[in-house]
């Protein structure tokens, strides 16, 4: 068992060995104990050896390998209805944007017929204010946006990683600078430094998931920071420090992988983020006006008097396709809140244990006092 | 007071910070950066580029030289002179924006903090009731749509089709400024719908934020013992747990600051609101560097400033800090 694995998120510990296996373990011990064995499963009888010194040495043949707490999270939060829900919304326009071409056919930037005519059979979301189809435009528009929206939130995953468990694991002088980084792009305003960004660069998607990322990625440094801190005093840490593992193991293979679900979260916010700002640079016209992401459709919207000449068909399609991917990814990150902070998954189980029983919760804040009802 | 230096030292940083950044963006592009900057305003007579020229410290000097001269031009407020309003320095276009953009931003950031606080307070007391249940989920809807998708749908829908709002500019364009009730009466009245989107689109950050911190602290043993002692449920619910649950919240103020700055720079740009968003916007759409630059470093200020009174305000809340 080298890496104890303690999920902070669950709050659970591994099993520890049956005490009467316990004794002194040899290495090959280890190794053989890294066979997994079903939980319940007769353990293999215990070795006895007694060496030249006297000493007797236990060799239990087959310890149970310490079951994989650390992703239990993931499961609790594929049985959780608010992430399945996320989940289902999300998916839907990965496949919208994977499958465009069959669902849309056609070039999405073809005039197709004359300007700003409301929905008929012939265009189910009508045609914009140049004569484009914009049921085309929207199910094509989500190709781009989706693209720039998860490369921008992967790229700040990984930097805010990074920075964020540099700074909480090495402390010190390399703490000090990056700390004071982080905070002074959480200060300095994200959008108009955005906004000069792209004005003094090339529009291309490239600039933009480069911009966003640039200006996006203090957050999340600052999360994974302080979680690095709260880690790195763990025994485990401690453990891993005194059998002389480099610090780069350290954080890759101890620290990393507690962390998943607040890197996995933190991807999930930053990919909102990225979706809807790049929307808005497009919005404003600084992505590439020629692309067809839902950003550019709003800003042809706005700028061909969509509004004026009464053609909410424009304009509302790109914009409910970029609120409903919003709203499913922050109800991902809001069932895996649930899932991982133990009060709050508490208090359900709690609710969960009460049901149908005669007592009833007191409407109280502390803790939960049980009462029967009078 | 150390703290309160301590803070104040860090916001000059920043602020030095966002004036160098400022600097060297556009010597940061690709080719010459003095006649692609001007290339914008090539209206302009030589002379007059000239003068530009020196004004943005865009000269044939070493670099380290320009950045001095740009420096000392911004400390004493001079950006410039803006090639849109040409020949109206940076800073008066700045000054009559900058009115617009604190009365819009801090009646929403106001009002969205009171009110998310306050049902993030009665939720967390009420958990399972009804403003627990439904209220957060709701508002978590709403705050995924892009403020400015609202602000589009809000002018369509509430605006030209059922014209019960104005949709355009801080007050009627046939009233004259004065200190009177008809200017002020149709200030409010242009203020409401872009006010009212980004208090909906900011409220369930504050609401959430404020519940989820209220339901650690009421498990405390303090909140138990004031049960214990027999306190009013509004005493125990306000002195107690909230003062104690704010703290989180006004450390995020700064941080939400420039959230909500972000979205109001596009409802203003919907609403035709003259605020600095406004300005920036129509300055990028006019390749008006100076007046972007200009704009940026005054955004930024007024951030950094905002964020300066709140931390006074957490000294106010929080003895630890006014000791420490």
């Amino acid at each position: 068992m080298k890496t104890p694995n303690q999920s902070t998120q669950t709050g659970e510990n591994s099993p520890t060995p049956d005490p009467k296996n316990s004794g002194v373990i040899s290495p090959e011990g280890i190794e053989a104990g890294n066979s997994p064995v079903e939980p319940g499963q007769q353990y293999q009888p215990v070795e006895i050896e007694t060496l030249p010194s006297g000493q007797m040495v236990v060799t239990p043949a087959n310890l149970p390998a310490p079951s994989r707490q650390r992703l239990v999270w993931l499961s609790t939060l594929l049985k959780n209805p608010k992430a399945l829900l996320g989940f289902g919304i999300v998916s839907f326009f990965i496949l919208m944007a994977l499958f465009a071409p069959f669902i849309a056919p056609g070039d999405p930037n073809e005039f197709v017929g004359i300007p700003n005519q409301p929905p008929s059979t012939e265009h189910w979301l009508g045609t914009e204010g140049q004569g484009k189809d914009v049921y085309r435009q929207t199910i094509w528009g989500a190709q781009s946006s989706l693209t720039i929206g998860f490369a921008t939130g992967f790229l700040i995953t990984v930097v805010s990683s990074l920075i964020g468990m540099s700074a909480g694991f090495f402390r010190g002088r390399i703490d000090d600078v990056l700390t004071l980084l982080t905070n002074l792009f959480l200060v300095i305003p994200g959008l108009p430094l955005l906004i000069i960004l792209s004005a003094y660069l090339q529009p291309s998607n490239a600039t933009i998931i480069l911009a966003l990322a640039f200006t996006g990625w203090a957050f999340g440094a600052r999360v994974k920071r302080a979680q690095t801190l709260s880690l790195r005093e763990k025994d485990f840490v401690a453990a891993a420090r005194v059998s002389g593992e480099s610090s780069f193991r350290i954080i890759f293979r101890e620290i990393l992988p507690n962390m998943t679900s607040l890197i996995m979260g933190s991807f999930i916010s930053s990919t909102t983020y990225a979706i809807g700002a790049a929307t808005a640079l497009s919005f404003i016209g600084l992505g590439n006006v020629s692309d067809v992401t839902w950003g550019t459709n709003l800003y042809w919207a706005q700028n061909g008097g969509a509004i004026l000449q009464n053609a909410w068909w424009a304009f509302v399609p790109s914009g409910l396709c970029v609120a409903l991917v919003a709203f499913g990814l922050s109800f991902i990150n809001y069932a895996l809140d649930e899932v991982t902070n133990p009060r709050l998954r508490a208090e359900k189980e709690l609710n969960n244990v009460l049901k149908g029983t005669t007592f009833r919760k007191t409407r109280t804040r502390a803790t939960p006092v049980l009462r029967l009802p009078k | 007071m150390r703290y309160i230096l301590r803070r104040l030292g860090f916001y000059l940083v920043a602020f030095w910070a966002a004036m160098t950044l400022d600097f060297f963006l556009p010597r940061l592009l690709p080719g010459d950066p003095v006649s692609t900057i001007l290339g914008a305003g090539n209206q302009l007579e030589p002379q007059q580029i000239q003068e530009l020229k020196e004004a943005m410290g865009l000269t044939d000097e070493p670099l380290i030289l320009q950045y001095f001269t740009y420096v000392t031009h911004v400390l004493r407020g001079d950006f410039g002179i803006s090639f849109s309003n040409y020949p109206v320095p940076v800073i008066n276009v700045i000054s009559s924006g900058l009115i617009w953009t604190l009365l819009l931003g801090v009646s929403a950031v106001v009002i969205s903090f009171v009110l998310g606080n306050f049902i993030g307070v009665v939720g967390s007391w009420r958990r399972g009731g009804v403003v627990d249940n439904f209220v957060p989920p709701l508002l978590v809807l709403i705050g995924a749509f892009p403020p400015f998708f609202l602000g589009l749908a809000a002018v369509y829908f509430l605006g030209y089709q059922l014209k019960w709002f104005p949709v355009n500019h801080a007050y009627g364009d046939t009233i004259i400024p004065a200190f009177d009730l008809t200017f002020f009466g149709s200030v409010v009245q242009h203020m409401l719908l872009p006010v009212s989107i980004m208090v909906l689109v900011t409220l369930g950050g504050w609401a959430l934020g404020m519940r989820n911190t209220m339901v650690a602290i009421l498990a405390e043993d303090y909140i138990t013992m004031a049960e214990a002692k027999g306190l009013t449920q509004n005493r125990i619910m306000f002195r107690y747990a909230a003062r104690n649950a704010m703290l989180p919240s006004v450390t995020a103020f700064g941080i939400a600051l420039g959230f909500v700055l972000s979205g109001q720079i596009l409802i203003e740009q919907i609403f035709a609101y003259p605020g600095l968003g406004y300005l920036l916007i129509s300055a990028v759409t006019k390749v008006d560097y100076p007046l972007m630059q200009g704009l940026f470093l005054m955004i930024t200020m007024a951030v950094l400033v905002a964020n300066f009174i709140v931390d006074i305000i957490y000294t106010r809340l929080d003895p630890r800090v006014r000791a420490g």
